[in-house]
């Protein structure tokens, strides 16, 4: 209840309105929006890989004709531009990692640096795990 | 009511499915995105990568990855388009994109299931 007998519900708050380019005034703004956006281009390589698993089920022929379709300009662009994206969003999610986690070993606090190096070091490993499996 | 018992497990598989593409999709787009539509390296063999395909544990660990990834993705375009473009429909929103990462689900474990 309000003091003057209305609920909550209402109250009329004061909300500035935002514009929708907020986020071209600063530097750190755009970069967060850009790291945001990464997320459209895991969605475009997640789709790109179930085609890819689709196409190695049914045949080699329709291996060979994925590989073709791949080849075109504009998918390797959209490949390029993925690839940019999900380093950034590589980047950015090691380094907060040590501001969300706090791990702690034998009582004392893991620092970040040691954090950041195992995530890289994970990444290394698996890289080289994935390059082994495919081109073996 | 429910919205609010799901939003955890979203977040848990959001962070999961972060910490999946951050180590696993560089290496992945760099080979099969670029260096062997390319030619750059030779794509590997039809029997090699249908045998890794076919493989039982390739299915559970290529349907997490691509879950978790669709699920990481769903959720941070949500508030991509409640920040960024400060979108007023919320709850459309909500449904069009976890409703995304659900097709997109259902099509990968088929898209695996026809290849087992």
């Amino acid at each position: 209840m309000t003091p003057s007998g209305g609920t909550t519900s209402d109250l009329r708050l004061y909300r500035p309105r935002v514009s929708t380019w907020w986020w071209t005034r600063k530097r750190s703004y755009t970069l967060f929006v850009l790291r945001e956006l990464s997320s459209v281009f895991i969605a475009w390589f997640v789709v790109y890989l179930i085609l890819f698993v689709y196409a190695v089920g049914q045949s080699e022929a329709a291996y060979r004709r994925f590989l073709g379709w791949a080849s075109a300009p504009w998918v390797i662009g959209l490949n390029v531009l993925a690839l940019f994206f999900v380093l950034l969003h590589t980047v950015t999610w090691f380094a907060l990692t040590p501001q969300a986690m706090d791990v702690r070993l034998a009582g004392r606090k893991v620092p970040g640096f040691h954090i950041l190096a195992g995530q890289y070091t994970g990444l290394v490993v698996v890289s080289l795990f994935v390059l082994w499996l495919v081109t073996l | 009511m429910t919205k609010r018992r799901v939003e955890p497990l979203v977040w848990l598989m959001f962070s999961a499915g972060g910490v999946l593409a951050a180590v696993f999709l560089p290496i992945l787009i760099l080979l099969f995105g670029l260096a062997f539509p390319l030619g750059w390296l030779d794509p590997p063999g039809y029997d090699h990568l249908h045998a890794v395909v076919r493989n039982p544990l390739t299915f559970v660990v290529l349907l997490g990855l691509f879950v978790l990834m669709l699920v990481h993705s769903a959720h941070r375009f949500r508030y991509t388009l409640y920040d960024g473009l400060q979108l007023k429909k919320k709850r459309t929103v909500a449904v069009l994109c976890y409703g995304a990462a659900i097709v997109g689900s259902i099509a990968a474990f088929a898209a695996l299931w026809s290849a087992a």
